[in-house]
């Protein structure tokens, strides 16, 4: 296999970043082509292949599939910004469900139908202005909360993000005007693009079909920039600050400013999150933002794989998708039951199945996901020699 | 008047409860450098042992069974999930513990059940008069085992072989290792110590009004009360576990007169809000220690 970038125009390919020469994968002769978005073969064929499998799920699956990747690929996103903050700067954050709440909520106030007497709203239904505005008001909340995090390191950090939860949560159950309150909720953001509700039937698709490709594209879009985030000059320095943080500030790091800089792109990544994942849905209720959401996202992270925006993605669906393994489970351990009322029923089982895999996963395989597919790849690269 | 010292009965009574939880945290966190989230489901656990016991052999001999049931629990999450991991960041630590605690509870709630189960205590929310103030007694009841439990911890640490060897431990691991102190084995105490405490602590919690499944939330206010006393201070959690009591109190008492706007049942997050305040002017704490930072 051949990992060359063919160029027709060798003047068009930048100077610095060089040519990769032929016939030898693994040969760098530059900084640029080593840090390269896709800086191996592979992984050109294969991100293209899932590319084109994702563009073209929508017309293979079931709708009830499609919206559950739909969600899944929200949870990527939300998941990504956990593991930006977490991950890379090492800031470790309990406080993702405010940040999602934050965001949900803004986005559906601006998108809120203004006629409506119950709650705020501002019939902005275009679906980047909502996005943007739940992704920066979550961000500016990051702002607020950030100084918190340089002044205090580790369990401190979790603990305080922690009460953020709860803090949320009581804003969210008591602030009627915004969020509906206790047990009445409100309708979330309506995706609208370019006049169409996407959550609505169309002639050519269905809504599910169309929320699908929509959070596809989104979710590429946010992975991308995740992924360059984490390649760069900012990635780098998030990393200084985790693995050390006064070598890093002794190395001209300004750790208050990275701090400041992860919790703002978390907060953007998770606000982004929140107002896509209940425009899905189209009702979200003040209860959902507790601290079990804040640990599904730890999960995801941890799951998937620490510091890997690719990790990130398998972690979000995996969580995503465990719900509808269990609901299958009841077919197989006829103990089980599939209502809520009977125990044990299959939403122990999910619930159980959350704990039981963070810990698994932490003390087995603590790369997660990610690092059961390095094990994988590197068997099979080395085969058939066992190192 | 009155009303302000009912108040403080009642924020002390509480108090004690988060205190006896804080502790817990706290000799986990000195053994072993983690905030074990694990705590609200031994809390639980141990609430509904004592409310399945208290039938057949009284809550007086069920709180002891249960404590020492949910302490050979801690001990074995200690040597099962803990003890691997030695070594390994604290976060991922805390983390797993996160896993074990919703875990635990699924396994708890369902000895629970939907409904709220009864403790079986004596005292209900029964009161008794005091200089012409009438006095749950189960504040009482709350504040003296604070009191039994401080002193036995107080002298278990100063004066038994153990207490010493786990002073030692938590102060410098290999040194005490070479004085040929078991640090394991130490860890694995202070892990059932801690999960005693919390059985005590949730059978208690359920005094007066019983337990639910939703009951696990209030062994995180003890969370608050650590860290306002300083993650590293025995004493410093039994302070801030009665702080964050009183807060409460006063919050329910007169939030709904004095700032109305903050909603009902702000008192249930009050506790969050004295962590952020106490942490903006005291990032370690009242009573902890600061760490030193050498590169």
């Amino acid at each position: 296999m051949t990992a060359v970038r063919e160029s027709a125009d060798p003047s068009s390919v930048p100077e610095a970043k060089g040519r990769r020469p032929w016939g030898r994968p693994q040969l760098y002769t530059a900084y640029g082509q080593d840090m390269a978005l896709l800086n191996t073969g592979a992984k050109k064929v294969s991100v293209g292949v899932l590319l084109v499998v994702a563009l073209l799920l929508p017309f293979l699956l079931e709708d009830d599939l499609l919206r559950l990747l739909a969600t899944g690929s929200v949870l990527a996103i939300g998941a990504i910004g956990l593991n930006l903050v977490t991950g890379y700067a090492g800031q470790v954050s309990l406080g993702h469900a405010f940040f999602l709440g934050v965001g949900a909520y803004t986005a559906a106030v601006v998108s809120g139908d203004p006629e409506d007497d119950q709650v705020w709203g501002l019939g902005i239904t275009f679906l980047p202005v909502w996005l943007l505005a739940g992704g920066l008001v979550a961000a500016l909340v990051g702002l607020v909360i950030a100084p918190l995090a340089s002044r205090l390191r580790g369990l401190y950090l979790a603990i305080v993000t922690l009460g953020l939860v709860f803090l949320g949560t009581h804003v969210f159950n008591e602030w009627d005007a915004v969020t509906g309150g206790i047990g009445v909720g409100r309708p979330a953001a309506d995706p609208v693009l370019f006049g169409v509700d996407l959550s609505r039937r169309t002639e050519a698709f269905s809504a599910d079909q169309q929320l699908y490709l929509l959070m596809t594209v989104l979710l590429v879009a946010f992975a991308l920039l995740g992924r360059n985030i984490a390649r760069s000059a900012i990635g780098r320095s998030f990393a200084a600050v985790r693995d050390r943080d006064i070598a890093a500030e002794v190395t001209g790091v300004d750790v208050r400013k990275v701090k400041r800089r992860a919790f703002v792109i978390s907060g953007f990544y998770a606000g982004c999150a929140g107002a896509l994942l209940y425009s899905i849905t189209g009702y979200l209720d003040p209860s959902s933002f507790g601290l079990l959401v804040s640990v599904q996202f730890v999960a995801m992270v941890l799951i998937g794989g620490v510091s890997t925006i690719s990790g990130s993605i398998l972690g979000a669906f995996f969580i995503a998708l465990l719900p509808r393994l269990t609901r299958e489970l009841p077919e197989y351990l006829p103990f089980l039951s599939s209502s809520a009322t009977q125990t044990p029923n299959v939403f122990q089982v999910e619930t159980l199945l959350y704990g039981l895999l963070i810990v698994a996963f932490l003390l087995l395989e603590p790369r997660g996901l990610f690092g059961l597919w390095v094990r994988i790849r590197n068997y099979w690269k080395a085969w058939p020699f066992s190192y | 008047m009155r009303d302000v010292l009912l108040t403080v009965i009642r924020g002390l009574g509480f108090g004690s409860v988060y205190a006896l939880l804080a502790v817990g945290f706290v000799i986990i966190y000195k053994s072993s450098r983690v905030i074990s989230f694990a705590q609200p489901a031994l809390m639980l656990a141990g609430a509904v042992a004592v409310s399945y016991l208290a039938g057949p052999v009284g809550f007086f001999l069920a709180v002891p069974i249960a404590a020492i049931g949910i302490a050979m629990l801690g001990w074995g999450l200690e040597r099962t999930t803990i003890r691997p991991m030695i070594g390994r960041p604290v976060f991922v630590v805390a983390i797993i513990t996160l896993g074990l605690d919703i875990a635990i509870r699924v396994v708890v709630n369902v000895f629970i059940g939907p409904n709220v189960r009864n403790v079986g205590d004596p005292w209900g929310l029964s009161t008794v008069s005091i200089a012409g103030l009438p006095v749950q007694e189960r504040y009482i009841a709350m504040a003296v085992v604070l009191v039994v439990v401080g002193a036995g911890l107080f002298a278990f640490f100063r004066y038994s072989r153990y207490g010493l060897a786990m002073r030692a431990s938590s102060l410098d691991q290999e040194t005490a290792l070479v004085q040929g102190i078991p640090v394991g084995s130490m860890t694995a105490l202070a892990w059932a110590m801690a999960g005693g405490l919390a059985a005590v602590a949730g059978a208690f919690v359920g005094t007066g009004g019983g337990v639910d499944q939703s009951t696990w939330v209030i062994a995180l206010k003890a969370l608050p009360a650590i860290i306002i006393g300083g993650l590293d201070s025995i004493g410093g959690a039994v302070v801030g576990g009665l702080l964050v009591g009183l807060v409460e109190s006063f919050f329910a008492t007169y939030q709904g007169e004095y700032l109305p706007w903050l909603g009902q049942n702000f008192s249930l997050v009050s506790p969050y809000v004295l962590l952020l305040v106490v942490l903006l002017v005291r990032p370690y704490g009242l009573f902890g220690t600061r760490e030193v930072e050498r590169v």
